[in-house]
């Protein structure tokens, strides 16, 4: 098989305000590409961490991380930046859109930012991704003129801008109803077997995750279940 | 494409912040404006008050002092060894003419350093008011050359400088003697020379200094009629006015000419030893101030960044997870501090100009500068190049250092905390 998109070897994390506290213990774990995985846990196992720590943001941990075969550790702050551009696509439980543009530029930024294409492809691009998750209709509005279900789904089409490796999510359906959260549950599947994009989703909604290829089960900052491929 | 991109953004911020921006950026219009006008108008008087002293006086001014003969005959009988004491010496019965003048003149004029020579013969004379005579200097002069270095002509108030030449056996009066003779351009008056002679001259012109005791005594005429006074060949001239290119040689000229040319020479340094001292305190109360007004511009654009980077911590920390690095962000907020300083700036530069343009309208009709009538303004265009540089310096200062706080946001901190 070829490399894993994303590959964890015995991440450690501390916290050390006020006290050192270890939140994650020796998490090893793989995720192959079209793999789309749901991390599960109580609140405050450290799940957040795990994807921080993953999305190359926090960088302050022991154990070595890989995308795509790569080792995060010893990066720049620019590089790491630029991998996140280019492979990670992040999509959070709030949309954190920017209100003061379009919704298609909103879209657009991380692909600019990359500027592997010309703005006018990018922007057809966009628009694409728009049309993938239903809301072409959207594409000229502001962010602040859309409903919440809406503005989520411009949030992951901002993800997958850039045909990411990997797409993170932080209880992406959190904030959604029931209907949207189906919409957007039905997006990421899509891309898992569609695009063979890897998808990585913390979530607190049972059946949102029973319903993904694998469940990573996480307690007091350690895997109990789901560290390695079922299927 | 990089570049674009973040202009894009620095720019939507502004807009979303717009009334801040706009108060931020006319802090520095205001401050730039206040400059330029403070500037402009302090160097402006600066150059009329060292215009007084700088275009009357000449640079380096040769002439010969009455006085005793540092070698007396006895000393040339018995050579240098013995010391001789004469008591009651007394200056050689010889007027202070320079000698050899036309041979120095000629290689005045042809020195590079030297802008331009003006010959000058002083005479003592007295005018004959009906049966009172007032005593008065004239001086010969050749007005062209006086009028060109020594801008004689802006101190004529009636007539015409040039008339000297043209008219024969004429003269410009000082105002002030004028007025106590009586008589205008047209008139005639009688001087009576030292030597008793007595000289009916046409007033042509009328001259004011501003100084009331020069103007009671000082008038003009041309080299040859004060010659003609004196009843001295048209070889007799007591100075010679030079005008140096860098009046900054003038003391090294001095020394040099004097030794060179056997005269006294005397430099404008040592003759107003402190005509600068003022106008460069001038010069640095206005930059104090001046540079004053920028630094508070420039906390005005650092407090607008400050805010602005918390009110847009979300957009900083998603900027930063869509994959813009640190410098990214830092390049975004000085970019957003430049638009500010840049376009405050511009505006002020203009409003600069503006008002310069206003204050040079204002009526100003100072009893000493005849010429003067209105303030004065040198909009000399480095004072709008230092303007630019110190804009642009502030704010990119200003913006900084928020910006360096915005770039060190650490995302998971932000979007842990929703």
């Amino acid at each position: 098989m070829d490399t894993p998109a994303l590959e964890a070897r015995r991440l450690t994390k501390y916290f050390d305000d006020p006290v050192r506290v270890q939140v994650l213990h020796d998490i090893t774990f793989a995720l192959g590409r079209g793999e789309f995985a749901a991390v599960v846990g109580k609140s405050g196992c450290g799940k957040s961490t795990l994807l921080y720590l993953l999305s190359t943001m926090d960088t302050v941990y022991e154990g070595e991380l890989l995308i795509d075969g790569v080792p995060m550790r010893g990066k720049k702050e620019a590089e790491l930046a630029h991998v996140r551009n280019a492979q990670i696509g992040f999509v959070f439980q709030f949309h954190y859109l920017l209100n003061e543009f379009t919704v298609l530029r909103n879209v657009m930024l991380p692909g600019e930012k990359l500027g592997k294409l010309s703005r006018a492809e990018i922007e057809h691009r966009a628009y694409e991704k728009l049309q993938l998750l239903g809301i072409e209709s959207e594409a000229f509005k502001k962010p602040n003129q859309l409903s919440g279900g809406q503005k989520q789904r411009v949030a992951i089409a901002r993800a997958l801008i850039n045909d990411p490796l990997i797409v993170m999510g932080d209880e992406p359906t959190g904030n959604l109803d029931k209907k949207n959260g189906e919409v957007v549950f039905d997006t990421f599947k899509e891309l898992a077997e569609t695009y063979h994009q890897a998808l990585l989703i913390v979530t607190h909604d049972p059946e949102f995750a029973a319903r993904t290829h694998r469940i990573i089960e996480m307690e007091d900052g350690r895997i109990i279940n789901g560290a390695s491929n079922q299927k | 494409m990089k570049l674009p991109l973040l202009y894009d953004v620095a720019l939507a911020l502004l807009r979303a912040r717009g009334r801040q921006t706009l108060v931020a950026a006319i802090g520095v219009t205001f401050s730039i404006t206040m400059f330029i006008a403070l500037l402009s108008f302090m160097s402006g008087l600066n150059q009329l008050l060292d215009g007084l002293v700088l275009n009357r006086t000449p640079h380096v001014r040769l002439y010969n002092e009455v006085k005793p003969d540092p070698q007396q005959p006895v000393d040339r009988f018995t050579g240098p060894g013995p010391h001789n004491f004469i008591r009651s010496i007394k200056p050689a019965d010889e007027l202070p003419r320079i000698h050899n003048v036309a041979a120095i003149l000629a290689a005045l004029r042809r020195d590079p350093r030297v802008r331009g020579v003006a010959p000058k013969t002083q005479a003592q004379v007295f005018y004959n008011v009906g049966t009172i005579d007032l005593t008065g200097t004239v001086s010969g002069i050749d007005p062209e050359p006086e009028t060109r270095l020594f801008a004689f002509g802006d101190y004529v108030v009636a007539g015409n400088p040039a008339s000297l030449q043209t008219v024969p056996n004429s003269i410009i009066l000082g105002k002030a003697a004028a007025d106590l003779m009586l008589v205008g351009v047209g008139d005639v008056v009688q001087l009576t020379t030292v030597k008793g002679n007595r000289v009916q001259l046409k007033v042509v012109g009328l001259f004011q200094s501003g100084l009331l005791e020069v103007d009671k005594v000082q008038s003009y005429t041309s080299l040859a009629t004060a010659q003609k006074l004196l009843g001295e060949a048209n070889n007799y001239i007591t100075d010679l006015q030079v005008k140096l290119h860098d009046f900054t040689l003038a003391p090294r000229l001095a020394k040099e000419y004097a030794q060179l040319y056997d005269v006294q020479a005397i430099d404008i340094q040592t003759a107003n030893a402190d005509f600068d001292t003022g106008s460069s305190i001038r010069t640095l109360i206005s930059y104090v101030v001046g540079v004053t007004l920028l630094t508070v511009a420039g906390f005005g654009i650092y407090n607008i960044l400050n805010m602005m980077i918390y009110e847009k911590m979300d957009t900083i920390a998603i900027l930063k997870a869509v994959g813009f690095a640190g410098a990214d962000v830092r390049r975004l907020f000085v970019a957003v501090a430049l638009a500010i300083g840049l376009s405050g700036g511009g505006v002020g530069l203009l409003c600069g100009l503006g008002l310069s343009a206003l204050i040079a309208q204002v009526p100003f009709h100072p009893a000493s500068l005849p010429t003067v009538h209105y303030y004065p303004v040198n909009s000399d265009p480095i004072f709008y190049g230092i303007g630019a540089v110190f804009s642009v310096v502030t704010t990119y200062l200003a913006g900084f250092f928020p910006a360096r706080k915005a770039s060190q946001i650490d995302p998971v901190v932000i979007i842990r905390g929703k």
